[in-house]
């Protein structure tokens, strides 16, 4: 008889997570948690002002603190040549200042003493002589005549820009809007934002002079590229560098760059030869760690009068700090900005793009993103809310004429891009009936009439996930593909290791449901390793929701190998030909006579007791999978709020969430990625931005102003969903960890805007916080967000 | 060796000021000299070794360093360690018995309560402050009650729903028990 999948925990189980047994005893084990014998502990002298010269670093006094072991300053990087590392776009990055210090916290030395109080005490002692500079927050000042020269230490480097970009038909799309009844067009600033995982950065570094071998434990989401950064930066043997990912407390982007201080703890290991710990503060990870977002579009459509697009025209300008290190397939200079208006069958599309340095942290990770495609989702759904207002189009009714149908796929996109499946009109529509849109639009109204401001904001998208392929897809040069190694021990339990890093997706679940159903051998009996680069195959880490389209593919298909192995034992143990062997889960027969067969264990258990002759003993082995094609997920979020006119304070009223990301491996876990990304949504749509005033300081640098949403504020989430599997997934799963967090935003902001669409204000930047709503209200004019804001303004 | 903290047996070699404090901590007392600037969180983790207790920012607004001080929620990020001198404190060890696992740990799993983990032992310590004053919250009480508590992952609609579920599961016992 069959087995029931469900109950072996295998594909479509809600499936309790395995990790949750250390985390609910307080049993994680976090960088923080580690302590290896002699340890120190490093701590980071941060720079107070945004743009300044260096005159010079007096660290005598901190020499003096006992406890203290090592003082370090750029000038000593210098001399080993380590001032300066590589970024992951091409640019570099100081890791201790030497020249000038271009941002307000930016690394300029280290202390290492026994204990981190030391640390801290000697990082105070350290007297830093400042000549300061003329600061630079936004890219209006970066571009100006006379703006003062951020990047004096590259040749070549005439001005504040980092490049000009352009992707799509530029005369396509000067016809089409030509040919336009009516163009719609829009300005925005997405403000900076910060992943901020609870945990911060952290590193303990180990270099063993015995074997020359260096070991280092890391808050890290990408712990190969990691091992290969550090061989490359620190000039040490691959095969001598062990990158240990242990548990991560969040990661979504922040930590995938290589930051100074993993490296200076590295240098400070290896003069020491003691290990070496470095747990960055909140400040300092809110400050100097990769920021998300900042970014400037404007936008135009070009409309027919009945709601047909017929061409797109973009412009961005990033805001990039004083350092290029966005995390991104070296291809794209914005990223997958160009996958904006993807679910949209528009004939025409252009898009232009400019990137600057600024005095601010370097960055541009994808928080909870795959490369810019929040902000590219962000503007779509934005524009199209607006063509729609100025038409005097349904919102509903004007991303139905426009969407791709359903049998139009695969489809190339005005981009480029090739989508492949989906359902858009079903999850619009579904959306629309769970929040009774005609209800709500006739409750709006009665609500108008007594003076009160109700809204619903709908947001609809399709977004690229899990990069690669490897042809259009590397990070400086290196491959986007994933590998899995599956091992089934003789008594049919397993392990299995993938090149990817969870930090809360509950890979060591999802993994082994992945193996359940290739293999029917139950989840309970598979373990799942991750982060250690010297057990785990090769991997490109875990972002960008690229875990199951690419690691997932991989554990699919080295399950299958191990099948086909287990086949063939099969037919040996049944004495019959391989062709007259039927696999059902869990189990082969014979075609002819189902009632003899063997299980997968007993296969397991003849690969290491009874293999035919000439076959290999052991029943293990590793695949690579490089996908064919990016995933593209569907979503429709609808909000509806309602803004108080006096306050400008707005209420979530509800939210609903349609989410088409193929087939759902742990619906429970699915959902749960959906309500975490529909919180950061509505966190950056509502009160969480790092922003700067005109002297470069950081707003924005601690939790009492860089705001989190708490269970108080948070909404509750109605979900459903939708399946149109991917046709190219080995078990027709797309990503889905950021879509709520992509498409989010737009939504909440659609729904105030539709709030407020009788005050003819177009846009609020976000946060909308209540004094830009109020701003707005009261003037009826836009509100722009951009830096600098007066911190002392009411 | 650090000068943060000595078990009373080790010998001190230097003149850093120390204060000698005798703490409870999930029912074992402890004695040690400690530096007076010592935070509560540190000498939870580094001092005793019960890292359950994470620290997540410098402004007392994470939450995930909460831990009960004489059965009320602190955050021992924000408390010295000598302020626990007499005291007793509860960590996220502390919650399990050898029998068990406490209801709140079992809902928390059970409800998908937690993704990274990171800032779980500190919900979960600041639910059982609320459980062990109001036995049977509403939504709106759990909302609040976690207000003090950033989660990054969740979205806390299931950490919402862990809380409740051990509410009723608690109540279920009680009942029991009483019988
Ligand atoms: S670490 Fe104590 S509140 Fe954040
Ligand atoms: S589970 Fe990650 S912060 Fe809450």
């Amino acid at each position: 008889m069959a087995i029931d999948e469900i109950k072996i925990g295998g594909m479509g189980a809600r499936q309790r997570r395995v990790e949750d047994n250390r985390f609910i005893r307080g049993k994680g084990n976090y960088v923080d948690d580690i302590v290896l014998p002699g340890m120190l502990h490093m701590e980071i002298l941060r720079s107070p002002v945004a743009h300044a010269r260096i005159r010079s670093i007096d660290v005598s006094r901190a020499w003096e603190i006992p406890g203290v072991r090592l003082v370090l300053t750029g000038e000593m990087l210098a001399a080993r040549n380590l001032a300066w590392m590589p970024t992951l776009s091409y640019d570099t990055q100081a890791v201790l200042a030497t020249d000038k210090v271009r941002f307000q916290g930016q690394e300029v030395a280290a202390v290492v003493a026994d204990d981190p109080y030391i640390a801290k005490d000697a990082c105070e002692a350290i007297v830093v002589d400042y000549e300061p500079l003329p600061v630079i927050v936004n890219p209006d000042q970066a571009m100006a005549p006379d703006a003062p020269l951020i990047r004096d230490d590259k040749v070549n480097q005439h001005d504040n820009r980092v490049f000009d970009w352009e992707v799509g038909d530029r005369e396509r799309t000067e016809q089409a809007f030509a040919e336009a009844d009516v163009v719609s067009t829009l300005e925005l600033h997405y403000p900076r934002s910060h992943p901020s995982p609870i945990e911060t950065c952290g590193s303990i570094a180990d270099f063993d002079r015995s074997t020359e071998k260096l070991t280092v434990y890391m808050t890290t989401q990408a712990p190969h590229i990691i091992r290969a950064a550090v061989a490359m930066v620190a000039e040490l043997p691959e095969h001598m560098i062990r990158i240990i990912s242990p548990d991560i407390g969040g990661g979504f982007g922040n930590k995938v760059p290589v930051y100074p201080g993993y490296v200076v703890s590295i240098l400070a290991s290896i003069l020491t030869e003691r290990p070496v710990k470095w747990i960055e503060d909140k400040t300092g990870n809110l400050i100097s760690t990769g920021f998300g977002r900042d970014i400037y579009l404007k936008g135009e459509l070009a409309l027919r009068s009945d709601g047909r697009i017929l061409g797109v025209r973009m412009h961005t300008t990033s805001d990039h700090g004083a350092f290029f290190s966005d995390a991104q397939p070296s291809k794209f200079k914005v990223g997958l900005m160009h996958s904006a208006f993807a679910c949209y069958d528009i004939p025409t599309a252009h898009l232009t793009a400019t990137g600057v340095y600024t005095n601010k942290a370097p960055g541009g990770v994808a928080y909870r993103c795959s490369f810019r495609v929040t902000e590219a989702m962000y503007f779509q759904e934005r524009m199209v809310h607006a063509a729609a207002d100025d038409l005097g189009i349904d919102q509903a009714e004007i991303r139905r004429r426009n969407f791709v149908r359903d049998d139009d796929f695969p489809h190339r996109t005005a981009f480029g891009f090739l989508t492949d499946s989906g359902q858009y009109t079903k999850c619009l529509d579904l959306g629309l009936e769970a929040v009774d849109y005609e209800g709500f639009l006739r409750e709006k109204e009665e609500a108008r009439k007594q003076g009160r401001l109700l809204g619903i904001g709908i947001s609809t998208m399709t977004e690229p996930l899990g990069a690669g392929n490897s042809r259009e897809y590397d990070i400086l040069g290196i491959k986007m593909f994933d590998a899995a190694e599956l091992r089934v021990h003789m008594t049919g339990k397993a392990i299995l290791r993938t090149g990817a890093k969870t930090q809360g997706q509950g890979h060591e679940t999802t993994w082994a449901q992945i193996v359940a159903h290739e293999l029917g051998i139950p989840a309970n009996d598979v373990v799942v390793e991750e982060g250690d680069t010297d057990t785990a195959p090769f991997g490109m880490g875990t972002y960008a929701s690229r875990s199951t389209p690419v690691a997932g593919a991989a554990v699919s298909m080295v399950a299958r190998k191990i099948r086909a192995k287990a086949r063939k034992i099969a037919a040996h143990l049944l004495e019959v030909s391989e062709e007259d062997i039927e696999w059902e889960l869990g189990r082969f027969y014979v075609r002819s006579a189902p009632d003899r067969g063997v299980t997968i264990q007993e296969c397991a258990m003849a690969a290491y007791s009874n293999v035919p002759d000439g076959m290999e003993p052991g029943l293990e082995n590793h695949a690579y999978y490089d996908p064919p094609n990016l995933t593209w997920p569907f979503a429709a979020y609808i909000a509806t709020v309602e803004v108080d006119p006096e306050t400008g304070v707005w209420d979530v009223l509800r939210v609903v969430a349609v989410d088409d990301c193929g087939v759902r491996i742990n619906p429970m876990i699915v959902e749960g990625q959906i309500m975490g990304g529909l919180t950061e949504a509505y966190a950056m749509s509502s009160m969480q931005f790092i922003t700067f005033d005109a002297d470069g300081n950081c707003i924005g640098s601690n939790y009492m102003d860089y705001l989190l949403p708490t269970a108080w504020e948070t909404p509750g989430f109605e979900l459903h969903e939708v399946v149109t599997p991917c046709p190219h997934h080995p078990i027709g799963a797309k990503g889905v960890g950021e879509c709520a967090t992509v498409g989010g935003p737009a939504a909440f902001v659609n729904a105030v805007m539709d709030a407020l669409k009788d005050t003819g204000v177009r846009n609020i930047d976000m946060p909308l916080l209540p004094d830009r709503v109020h701003r707005a209200l009261t003037t009826g004019a836009d509100v722009s967000g951009a830096p600098p804001v007066d911190p002392d303004a009411p | 060796m650090s000068s943060l903290f000595n078990e009373v047996t080790s010998t001190r070699s230097d003149d850093v000021p120390v204060r000698r404090v005798t703490i409870t901590v999930n029912g074992e007392t402890h004695t040690a000299d400690i530096e007076p600037r010592l935070l509560l969180a540190h000498l939870l983790r580094q001092g005793l070794k019960l890292t359950g207790t994470h620290t997540g920012c410098d402004t007392t607004n994470c939450g995930a360093c909460t831990v009960l001080f004489d059965g009320r929620p602190v955050k021992s990020c924000t408390m010295l360690a000598v302020q626990a001198d007499g005291h007793e404190v509860t960590t996220v060890e502390g919650l399990n018995t050898p029998s068990g696992l406490h209801p709140i740990q079992e809902g928390f799993k059970d409800e998908h309560g937690l993704q990274c983990g990171f800032c779980t032992p500190g919900m979960m310590m600041a639910a059982k402050a609320l459980l062990d004053e109001n036995p049977a919250p509403s939504e709106e009480d759990v909302r609040w009650a976690l207000a003090g508590n950033l989660c990054r992952c969740t979205g806390y609609q299931n950490i919402v729903k862990a809380v409740l579920w051990a509410a009723e599961r608690m109540d279920d016992t009680e009942a029991e028990e009483a019988s």
